[in-house]
């Protein structure tokens, strides 16, 4: 059996099911438990920072990140072909006139690959149904608070597509050096739920 | 139903299915615009009742929030597969 069970009904009956694929050979002792960290294995914000940290010091690849994330990813040795299939990534980029913010209201769809596993609030109903009605006042209390006639974009992870949001350039920052401007970069920053 | 193209006004499906859909109830009637298309999939709410389907455009449709909700100045782009739109608005 996986570790990590918490006592609600639902971890209940995840724990019932995974008993009864382990009793009839479906399942080995334990797998569930390799396979995540098999996936979540190299995933984390650190990734897209450095993602981040390149197309801001890099227009050239900034253009093809903008324009097909999964053809330039290899160029900072990164790819979205960590789960069953290569998933498709779309970079979407905040301006003075546009910030992006993300969710997935169906479930809790998230770029594993390239952040690693998705913080707890994404994952809840008060973001997810919030943030597609009233983005605003969920950034404000978030700590963010934009100019009136900045427009919001929330996109909704509902298919086969994966986002991530490539923040501004803080200013002051013109002088630093790539891996400098990566340790800049945080996880709420990738979704739009911070500023840089 | 001929694919759509970034651009096109289209309409989304109003009915309420029985079973799993990746058409957020939201966004359901609604009126938005293909801002790209997304690749080729396999319908998801086909998957989800395990039946194996041919895959279809799927598009990324942006809507503005007060035609969602009523209210809002924001947008909200939701990824849809061509099933999931009635038509041409």
């Amino acid at each position: 059996m996986s570790e990590d069970h918490g006592s609600s009904l639902i971890s209940a009956r995840v724990r019932h099911v995974e008993a009864l694929l382990e009793a009839r050979g479906l399942l080995a002792d334990g797998e569930i438990d390799t396979r995540i960290d098999e996936f979540a294995a190299g995933g984390t914000p650190a990734n897209g920072a450095r993602v981040v940290a390149r197309a801001w010091v890099d227009a050239g690849f900034r253009e093809r990140l903008l324009a097909d994330a999964n053809a330039a990813l290899p160029e900072v040795g990164l790819s979205m072909a960590g789960g069953l299939q290569e998933q498709r990534l779309k970079v979407v980029a905040n301006d003075v006139d546009e910030h992006h913010v993300l969710v997935c209201t169906l479930c809790s769809c998230y770029p594993i690959a390239l952040l690693g596993p998705s913080p707890s609030w994404y994952k809840s109903e008060a973001y997810r149904s919030r943030v597609v009605r009233d983005p605003r006042s969920v950034l404000a209390e978030f700590g963010v608070t934009l100019p009136a006639d900045t427009r919001i974009s929330v996109w909704d992870a509902s298919a086969e597509s994966r986002y991530m949001v490539l923040p501004r350039r803080p200013e002051g920052t013109a002088a630093l050096e790539e891996a400098a401007l990566a340790a800049l970069v945080t996880r709420k920053g990738l979704i739009g739920t911070a500023l840089l | 139903m001929t694919p759509f193209a970034t651009g096109d006004r289209v309409r989304t499906r109003s009915a309420d299915p029985a079973g799993h859909t990746r058409l957020p109830r939201y966004a359901r009637g609604a009126t938005g615009t293909v801002v790209q298309v997304a690749g080729s999939h396999p319908l998801a709410d086909d998957r989800a009742r395990g039946l194996v389907v041919d895959p279809q455009p799927v598009y990324h449709v942006r809507f503005a929030a007060r035609d969602l909700f009523g209210a809002g100045d924001h947008t909200v782009t939701v990824e849809l597969w061509h099933d999931h739109l009635e038509g041409p608005a």
